[in-house]
C-alpha cells in the first residue's frame, strides 16, 4: 500500500533538507544579529526624512537602511540639485543637476534594493481652487499645480513609524514634528553633521523598553549554586556520593557545576550551615575545590577541577536585583494603553514572583563544561526544566491580571530568559515637570559637563564633547555663521561663553564649514543613527538616552542624556 | 578667527563644502606645516591603496573619492556572493559571480566625475614591493586576520630611513556586527598590527576529544563532521565551503550525530556559521568605521586637522550593542614586537615538551598565532614544513624533548617563519616553566 510505504522511506532517508530561501542567504549576515523577528519589524517600518543643508547624513543614514530591507521610506526635501551636491553626496549624479533632489535620491537608494518601496517630497500636484467670480456671480473651480507641503503630507500620508529631520531645518517645521510625534507616539531624530562635528538626538515618546537586549554570553550564566532546587541537589549528590571511589575517568568528567555543589555541601558541613560570602571565605573554598583534584593521574592534573575553580568567584555571588530590571519595577506605567501591553503586565508579574522567592525566573541555559555528553544533557535538562516550570508559573499570574489573557506566552518565555538584563529607556521623561523644561536640563548638564572637565586632567577622563553640542545647536536653523554669532548664540546657554576656550574653539571649527558636510562625517554619522534605528525598529539592543555628539578631530563620541 | 581664503580644487563649485575646510586652517590645524594654497593639488597627486572591496571596502572607495583622492587603487581577490548584497551597496543581483574589485572600481568612477580607480582581481601576496612603493597611504578593509599581518609586515619592511617615501601610513578598519574599530600605524614609529595581535585573540579550539567522544553542543556536532567525519568519507574530492551540497552533507552528518547525543540546536545556518567562521555584519557598522578610517585619511594626507596615529591616540574602539561608546587611545609599540620590534619576545614553554608539541603551540598562543611555523634554533634548523624534502629529515626531531634532546636551554633565541608571512622571521627567547 502506497502509504506504508512511503512511511517507511521517509524514516530511512535523512532529514529533509530545507536549505535557505533567496532572501535568507541575502540577508543571512544581519539574520546572525537580529533574527526572523527583527527583520519583519525592519520590513513593517515606514520612515521620513526631511532633508536640509548638503543633506548627506540623513541620505547615508536611509542607505543603511535600505540595504537591510527596511519597509519604505519617504524624502521630503524642498532643494533642487546643484553643482556643489555632487561633491559631497554620493546619491546623486551629473544627471540630478536641477531635478528635485528629494526624486534623484528616492531613486537611487531604491536601486539598492528591490524588496524597499520609496517615495519622495515635494511634488507638484493638481489643487483645485476656487478662482475670483465670474461676471454673473459663479465660481469656478480650476486646477493649479501647486507643490505638497510638509503639513499636507504629514496629514494624508500613512502613518510614520520614525521621523528623522537634518539640520539646518526650519525652525517653523520643529512644532509641527513635535506634534506628529505626540499624536501618533513616534519617535523623532534630528541630526546635525557639519565639517568635522555631528551630533543627533533621539526624542522617544515615552517610557521605551526592551527585552531582547543582547547581553554578553558571559553575562547571561545563572547556576544558582547558592539556592539549588531539590532535583538539582539530588543530582550532584548521586554523581558525588563516592566521589573518591570514582575511577579517573569518571572523576575527571563530574561537571565542574557538580563538583561546587559538593564542595559547598562539605563546606557548609563545617561552617555552621553557611556558604563562603567575603572574598577571604570564597579564597579559601577556591583551594579546597582546588584541591579535590587529582594529580598522580596520567595528565598530572584535572581540567574540571580548574573550570571549577576559575568559576568559584563568579558563581558564588548571591542574587540581586539587575538596576535595569529595578527600574522597571519601579516604574509606574503611564497611561491605560501602557499599563495593558504585555511588557508591564509581565513585568509586574515577575515582580510578584521576585517579591514571593526573592529570586528571578531561572534562565535555563548552562554554559558549556567538561562533562561526559549523557550527564551535560541531563544536567541541562534539569535546568530547560526548571526554566519551564517558572514560565509556567510566570503565565499563570499573567494571565490571571486583567487583559493578561491576550498575552502571548512566547513574550512572556523571552521576558523570563532575558529578566536580569531588561532595560528601560528614557522612563523619566513625563517627570520633567512644566517649570522643568529642555533649556533647564541642558543647562544642568552643561555645568555638570564643563565642571568635570577642570578635574579631567586628574581624573584621566577625556573632555567633554557638549561644547561641540552647544555651537551645533547655536546653528540649528541658519546656514552659516560666523565664529562670533555662534558663541554669542550660546552664552544664551553658557554665560561668559566667550571665555570658554573649548566653545570658542568649536565655534571657530563649525564657521569654517559654512554649514557644509564633509562626507567622512556624514558618512560615520549616518552609520550610527542607523544602528540607533534598527535597534529602536527591532527592539532588541540599547539605543541611545538620548543624545550622542561625534568628534572628527579627536575621532571619539560622548552621549548625554540632554 | 575670521574664517580664511579659501584655495579651489579644479572644479571649485563641486568641491566647494570639501574646500572650504581642507584649504583652511581651523583652530586645531598645526600651521606650522599647515600650506592651504597646495592641499588641494597635493591629494589629486597622490596614489592610495584600498585592500579590500567588501563591506567596508565599497564605503572606503566611495568615501576616498568623495574626499579629494583622484588617484585610488583597490585590491581584492573576491568575487560577489548574493549574502554581500546587504551591505556592499556598489554590488546588484546581476553581478553576483564578478570581480568585487572591478565591479566595486567601474561604478564609483561612473558615479564620481575625475576620480580614477584601479582594480586588482587579485591576492595581496601577488603583488611586489615595487607594487606597493607607489602609494603614499594604504587602506586596509579586511575580515582576515591573515592579511593585515601580511600587508602589516610587508608595509614595516618596507621602511628605509633613508627615504622618506619608503613610509606609508596604514590605516585599518574592522567590524564585528555592531562593533569595530579603526587605527592608524605608522610602520616601525607606532605600535602595529603585530604589536596589537592580543587583542584579537583567537577562539578557543574545542579540545579533539571532546569531538571525538564527548561532544555536548550542536557546535561539536558540526565541528565533528567538518573535521573527523569528512575526512574518513571524503564524500567529495576538495571541501568548497561556498557549495551548499558539501555545506548540506556536513549538516546532515552532524544533525545524525546530535540525535544520537540527544543534542539539540543544529541547523544548516549554525552549519555554516561554525564550518565558514562566519562573522555577522551590517551596512551601517561598516559605515561607521568605514569613514572613520577615510576621515584620518584625508586628515593625514591634507593636514587640515590633527590626526590618529601619531604622537598619541591611534586606536578608536567602537560598539553600538549597548548605546554607543568609542574609547580611543593610544596603544604603545612592543619592543619584542616580533615585526617591527627590535628585541627577542619571551616565549614561555613547558620543559616537558617536544618539538612537536611547541609547534602545535604556536597556532594558540594569542601572542603567535602562526599555523605552519618553521623554527630555527641559532646553529640549526629544528623543523622546516617546506620544502618535503627538508620536512622530512627534519619531521624526526618533532618526538624529541626541547630540552636534553634538542639541547636547548633557558634563554636560548628561536627564529620562527610562517608561509603566511613570506618576508618576516618571528624572533623568541626561550622561558622555561611548568605548566
Ligand atoms: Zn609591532
Amino acid at each position: 500500500m502506497p502509504d506504508e510505504m512511503t512511511e517507511i522511506v521517509m524514516a530511512q532517508t535523512p532529514p529533509i533538507l530545507h536549505g535557505p530561501s533567496e532572501k535568507e542567504r541575502k540577508y543571512d549576515r544581519q539574520l546572525r544579529l537580529w533574527a526572523a523577528s527583527g527583520q519583519a519589524a525592519l520590513e513593517s517600518a515606514n520612515l521620513l526624512l526631511v532633508n536640509s543643508g548638503s543633506g548627506v547624513v540623513g541620505v547615508e543614514t536611509l542607505k543603511n537602511l535600505v540595504l537591510p530591507g527596511i519597509g519604505r521610506f519617504t524624502i521630503y526635501d524642498e532643494k533642487l540639485v546643484d553643482e556643489a551636491d555632487l561633491g559631497v553626496n554620493f546619491f546623486l549624479d551629473q544627471g540630478s543637476l536641477g531635478k528635485p533632489r528629494s526624486r534623484c535620491l528616492t531613486e537611487m537608494l531604491l536601486e539598492l534594493n528591490p524588496e524597499v518601496e520609496g517615495d519622495w517630497y515635494p511634488k507638484q500636484e493638481v489643487q483645485w481652487s476656487r478662482q475670483t467670480p465670474e461676471l454673473d456671480g459663479s465660481r469656478a473651480y480650476t486646477p493649479m499645480l501647486q507643490d505638497t507641503s510638509l503639513e499636507s503630507l504629514l496629514e494624508s500620508s500613512p502613518v510614520f513609524t520614525s521621523v528623522l529631520y537634518t539640520h539646518p531645518v526650519r525652525s517653523e517645521y520643529i512644532p509641527l514634528f513635535e506634534a506628529y510625534s505626540r499624536l501618533h507616539k513616534t519617535p523623532l531624530v534630528a541630526i546635525h553633521s557639519a565639517g568635522f562635528y555631528s551630533s543627533f538626538q533621539l526624542t522617544l515618546p515615552g517610557a521605551f523598553a526592551i527585552v531582547d537586549t543582547h547581553p554578553d554570553e558571559t553575562a547571561t550564566t545563572d547556576l544558582r549554586v547558592l539556592s539549588p532546587w531539590p532535583e538539582l541537589v539530588e543530582f550532584a549528590r548521586a554523581m558525588t556520593r563516592d566521589i573518591d571511589k570514582l575511577d579517573d575517568h569518571e572523576h575527571g568528567h563530574l561537571p565542574y557545576l557538580v563538583l561546587l555543589l559538593h564542595f559547598l555541601d562539605q563546606w557548609r558541613d563545617s561552617h555552621g550551615n553557611q556558604y563562603p560570602s567575603t572574598y577571604k571565605e570564597k579564597t579559601e573554598f577556591r583551594n579546597l575545590v582546588q584541591s579535590g583534584a587529582r594529580t598522580d593521574n596520567a595528565e598530572g592534573g584535572e581540567e574540571n577541577f580548574d573550570e571549577a575553580a576559575a568559576a568559584v568567584l563568579k558563581a558564588l555571588v548571591p542574587p540581586s536585583l539587575p538596576s535595569g530590571l529595578r527600574e522597571v519595577f519601579e516604574y509606574e506605567p503611564k497611561d491605560l494603553a501602557e499599563k495593558s501591553s504585555g511588557f508591564w503586565i509581565i513585568a509586574s508579574a515577575i515582580k510578584n514572583y521576585y517579591a514571593e522567592n526573592g529570586s528571578l525566573p531561572l534562565p535555563g541555559s548552562l554554559p558549556d563544561m567538561k562533562a561526559k555528553s549523557g550527564v551535560y544533557i541531563q544536567l541541562q535538562n534539569i535546568y530547560k526544566k526548571k526554566a519551564r516550570e517558572d514560565v509556567t508559573d510566570i503565565l499563570r499570574r499573567v494571565q490571571a491580571t486583567p487583559g493578561g489573557e491576550h498575552v502571548d506566552s512566547a513574550e512572556v518565555e523571552l521576558f523570563c530568559k532575558n529578566a536580569a538584563h531588561v532595560k528601560l529607556i528614557n522612563a523619566t521623561n513625563g517627570d520633567a515637570g512644566a517649570n522643568f523644561t529642555k533649556v533647564d536640563r541642558l543647562k544642568r548638564v552643561v555645568d555638570q559637563e564643563l565642571a568635570n572637565d577642570e578635574f579631567a586632567e586628574e581624573s584621566l577622563m577625556p573632555l567633554s564633547l557638549v561644547p561641540i553640542y552647544l555651537v551645533l545647536q547655536a546653528t540649528a536653523h541658519v546656514v552659516s555663521a560666523s565664529a562670533q554669532e555662534i558663541v554669542a548664540e550660546v552664552a544664551k546657554i553658557v554665560p561668559h561663553a566667550e571665555q570658554n576656550e573649548r566653545i570658542v574653539k568649536a565655534a571657530q571649527e563649525v564657521a569654517r564649514a559654512e554649514g557644509g558636510e564633509l562626507h567622512n562625517i556624514a558618512a560615520l554619522t549616518g552609520g550610527m543613527v542607523a544602528q540607533e534605528m534598527i535597534k529602536i525598529i527591532t527592539k532588541q539592543y540599547i539605543p541611545i538616552d538620548n543624545t550622542c555628539i561625534f568628534d572628527g578631530i579627536s575621532s571619539r563620541c560622548q552621549v548625554l542624556r540632554l | 578667527m575670521a574664517a580664511g581664503t579659501v584655495y579651489p580644487a579644479s572644479e571649485p563649485t563641486r568641491w566647494k563644502y570639501l574646500d572650504r575646510i581642507r584649504t583652511r586652517p581651523g583652530p586645531y590645524t598645526d600651521e606650522s606645516t599647515f600650506d592651504g594654497s597646495v592641499v588641494a593639488e597635493t591629494m589629486e597627486k597622490m596614489s592610495i591603496l584600498v585592500i579590500g572591496a567588501g563591506g567596508l571596502g565599497c564605503e572606503i572607495l566611495k568615501n576616498l573619492a568623495l574626499s579629494g583622492f583622484k588617484n585610488i587603487h583597490v585590491i581584492d581577490m573576491d568575487t560577489i556572493d548574493i549574502s554581500n548584497l546587504n551591505r556592499q551597496f556598489l554590488f546588484r543581483q546581476s553581478d553576483v559571480g564578478k570581480s568585487k574589485a572591478e565591479v566595486a572600481a567601474k561604478f564609483v568612477m561612473n558615479r564620481v566625475k575625475g576620480v580614477t580607480i584601479t582594480p586588482h582581481n587579485c591576492k595581496i601576496q601577488d603583488k611586489d614591493e615595487d607594487f606597493y612603493m607607489q602609494f603614499q597611504i594604504v587602506v586596509c578593509g579586511l575580515d582576515s586576520i591573515e592579511a593585515r599581518r601580511w600587508i602589516n609586515a610587508t608595509l614595516v619592511n618596507m621602511v628605509d630611513e633613508e627615504m622618506e617615501d619608503s613610509l606609508k601610513p596604514l590605516i585599518d578598519g574592522g567590524t564585528e556586527g555592531f562593533k569595530g574599530q579603526a587605527r592608524v600605524i605608522y610602520p616601525t614609529m607606532t605600535s602595529c598590527i603585530e604589536c596589537q595581535l592580543d587583542m584579537h585573540a583567537p577562539r578557543a579550539a574545542v579540545p579533539l576529544c571532546t569531538l571525538a567522544s564527548i561532544p555536548r553542543q550542536p557546535e561539536h556536532c558540526i565541528e565533528w563532521a567538518h573535521v573527523i567525519a569528512w575526512d574518513q568519507e571524503k564524500p567529495f574530492p576538495q571541501l568548497d565551503k561556498d557549495d551548499p551540497e558539501h555545506i548540506t552533507w556536513l549538516y546532515q552528518k552532524a544533525l545524525l550525530r546530535a540525535q544520537e547525543f540527544n543534542i539539540s540546536g543544529v541547523t544548516y545556518s549554525l552549519t555554516q556559521g561554525v564550518v565558514k567562521n562566519i562573522i555577522p555584519a551590517i551596512a551601517a557598522t561598516n559605515s561607521v568605521i568605514a569613514a572613520a578610517c577615510c576621515n584620518e585619511a584625508f586628515k593625514i594626507a591634507s593636514g587640515c586637522a590633527p590626526s590618529l596615529g601619531w604622537p598619541e591616540n591611534n586606536y578608536m574602539m567602537y560598539s553600538g550593542n549597548d548605546s554607543i561608546y568609542t574609547y580611543t587611545f593610544k596603544h604603545e609599540r612592543k619592543e619584542d614586537c616580533p615585526v617591527c620590534g627590535n628585541l627577542a619576545r619571551e616565549l614561555i614553554v613547558d620543559p616537558e615538551w617536544t618539538l612537536g608539541e611547541l609547534v602545535e603551540s604556536f597556532a594558540t598562543r594569542p601572542e603567535a598565532q602562526l599555523k605552519k611555523p618553521s623554527i630555527r634554533a641559532e646553529k640549526k634548523t629544528l623543523y622546516m614544513q617546506s620544502p618535503a624534502s627538508l620536512e622530512e629529515q627534519t619531521r624526526p626531531n618533532l618526538e624529541k624533548k626541547l630540552v636534553g634532546e634538542l639541547g636547548l636551554g633557558e634563554g636560548d633565541e628561536i627564529g620562527v617563519t610562517d608561509p603566511a608571512f613570506a618576508t618576516v622571521s618571528f624572533k623568541f627567547r626561550l622561558k622555561f616553566q611548568k605548566a
